[in-house]
């Protein structure tokens, strides 16, 4: 028989603005209710949330659940735990999608643990489909397939919660794509108490100071990055990528390799354990290429592999391939776009 | 103040240098080919239970790992960098577990261990990548959690002070005791092994290793409790089965890839001046640059 009960988007809001990995997964959730003929839902807490509808309808959301205290701002474990346990055990949705940032990643197992449903963390897709178990033989219809890289990045697992609800997913930023589905758009508010989700009992954290900065680096936005990995060698190396993201008006990235040697800072990683990124050039120095890099990074649009190795697994996915020294071939990138750009 | 703290660790595979003999050819993993070492934000956290313990004298760091028999590994690499002992959860029934079964069966031996009045663990473990665990326990002991730390600033008055590293910023928080903390890789590395501990505690072996051992040898292990590696069974730590192993998971594997990339027809270019010369023009003439 076929679930017809909803789907849930954990929305995170700070600032005024709904976070874009929310926006994303209302974008893929829209999908997959459409998929299933079902529902979507939101959830957002936390304090002075105004018109969040007008943010979120636009994104095909039925439904918003709002729950609004001064107290749940800003986000700690067990209050925004207890909305969502209970708020679940009410309206029993059969799939939960929140973002695997600090708060998804922190919120998600805690809900998951309590209503012993099952949860898979940084999923790269999400699809819908059959399943039928290899040992009882009994079968599945319309399960959410969680696809995800496990063993480092090596190999791609597709997991599915047959049995338990609802079937939870985080995903990382930048990984699905946000679009508006029809600006017209209109969905249902419910405004929640929050007496009646939270106890005064699971305000048990105290946030006693709080720095929040905006990232200096904006990998994900950049249009030209030019990333290296643990072939350029050295944090001074680093500096010749940076004057060729100047050049030609990019941002610098890196490889986990690269971040791990202390070349550079972790906040410019690509990949699944890093960011997602999808720019019109990206320029690869010195990264052979594994797999959980080139997972972050090959839906650029044009690929240069610059690479002393002319077996890097990299240059299979690259448009250019230049094999030689990076030390050589940046400053000749440089020269040659200062003598020919107007 | 002396504190009981409980260090989660794993012994997991290096997944972060694999090589190509790392895969098979029918694309699973080669997990010989693959080298068992302490994962890495574990040894993170075990820093900060050090530290508590250097300034809460008469404070005890345990070791709690579960996996297979020869995990007593981290144990004894933990001991020689200063914690007091470890428990070694060791059980073929606890086999195939996802992270929500694990959780559980952390928890109930947690409940065994009893006194205990923080709970350190690292932030996640490099060959699932999923954080999960941590908060679970947390959730399963009925704790506050603080995830991200970066440092623990104090322990005092039944509280502790956390500096968590988020990802635009850093929060300080407040967490009453007893609480699970996982840390983050960002927060300060472990020490190295101390040579007199080394020493001392070489010879440290659990109880599947003992038996082992010629009758000489585990007279020698008898006569030093220190030395005693302790292995816990899921019958031991009271686990329900329905609640471990594969029966236990509600997340089940349903497929495995191996990961292939669609190649490209790539052009390949030297490292001459003319050549990137042209590769330059060509980028600003399709408005790519410039």
């Amino acid at each position: 028989m076929a679930d017809k009960n909803n789907l849930i988007v954990y929305c995170e809001y700070d600032e005024g603005k709904v976070a874009d990995v929310s926006l994303e997964l209302l974008t893929k959730g829209r999908v997959l209710a459409d998929r299933l003929g079902i529902k979507l839902e939101a959830v957002v807490i936390g304090d002075d949330l105004k018109d969040i509808e007008k943010q979120v309808f636009p994104y095909g959301v039925d439904r918003l659940y709002k729950v609004e205290d001064a107290r749940l701002f800003p986000y700690t474990s067990n209050p925004h735990a207890a909305v969502l346990i209970n708020l679940f055990k009410e309206i029993k949705p059969q799939i939960c999608l929140m973002g695997a940032t600090c708060i998804g990643r922190d919120l998600g197992p805690r809900v998951s643990s309590c209503l012993h449903s099952g949860l898979t963390a940084d999923c790269t897709s999400l699809e819908i489909g059959d399943h039928k178990d290899p040992k009882t033989g009994k079968e599945y219809t319309d399960l959410l397939y969680q696809i995800r890289p496990a063993f480092g990045g090596n190999i791609v697992a597709t997991i599915v919660n047959p049995d338990c609800r609802p079937q939870m997913a985080t995903v990382r930023e930048g990984v699905m794509k946000k679009e508006i589905y029809n600006p017209d758009h209109k969905g249902e508010v419910v405004n929640l108490d929050v007496n009646k989700y939270v106890s005064d009992t699971d305000f048990v954290v105290e946030i006693i100071d709080r720095h929040i900065e905006k990232s200096k680096v904006n990998i994900k936005g950049a249009p030209i990055i030019v990333a290296g990995g643990y072939g350029v060698g050295s944090k001074e190396n680093f500096q010749l990528l940076f004057d060729l993201a100047n050049t030609l008006g990019g941002e610098v990235g890196a490889s986990r390799a690269a971040v791990d040697a202390g070349f550079i800072e972790h906040e410019r990683q690509i990949g699944q354990t890093g960011v997602t990124v999808r720019p019109k050039l990206y320029i690869a120095c010195g990264i052979s290429g594994q797999i959980q890099h080139i997972a972050g990074m090959q839906e650029s649009s044009i690929i240069i592999s610059i690479n002393n190795d002319p077996a890097a697994p990299i240059n299979s996915i690259a448009d250019y391939v230049i094999t030689g020294n990076m030390e050589d071939i940046v400053p000749k990138l440089i020269k040659y776009y200062k003598k020919n750009s107007k | 103040m002396s504190l009981n703290i409980i260090v989660l660790a794993k012994q997991v595979p290096d997944t972060r240098n694999v090589g190509k003999d790392a895969m098979k050819e029918d694309g699973t993993i080669n997990r010989a080919a693959l080298p068992a070492i302490f994962n890495p934000e574990d040894l993170n956290a075990l820093e900060q239970a050090l530290r508590i313990k250097d300034k809460n004298p008469g404070s005890t760091v345990t070791l709690l790992t579960m996996g297979l028999p020869r995990a007593s590994e981290i144990i004894r690499e933990a001991i020689y960098r200063g914690a007091d002992g470890g428990i070694v959860l060791t059980d073929r029934v606890l086999g195939g577990a996802d992270t929500l079964a694990t959780s559980y069966s952390l928890a109930q031996a947690v409940k065994k261990f009893g006194n205990y009045d923080i709970i350190l663990g690292g932030r996640q473990a490099i060959d699932g990548d999923t954080a999960q665990v941590g908060p679970q326990i947390a959730e399963k002991l009925g704790l506050p959690q603080v995830t991200y730390a970066e440092e623990v600033v104090d322990v005092a008055d039944g509280h502790v002070t956390v500096k968590r590293r988020l990802e635009h910023g850093v929060e300080t928080v407040k967490a009453p005791l007893p609480c699970v903390v996982t840390v983050n890789g960002s927060a300060a590395d472990c020490r190295p092994r101390n040579a007199h501990r080394l020493m001392k505690y070489k010879y440290a072996v659990s109880t599947s290793e003992k038996a082992k051992l010629a009758p000489e040898a585990q007279a020698f292990v008898d006569a030093r409790p220190y030395l005693n590696i302790q292995e816990w069974s899921a019958a031991y730590v009271d686990a329900d089965p329905e609640q471990i192993g594969l029966a236990g998971s509600p997340t089940k594997v349903k497929a495995i890839e191996n990961v292939v990339f669609t190649a490209k027809e790539s052009l390949c270019l030297e490292n001459n001046d003319e050549q990137i010369e042209n590769l330059v023009k060509e980028l600003i003439a399709n408005h790519t640059i410039g």
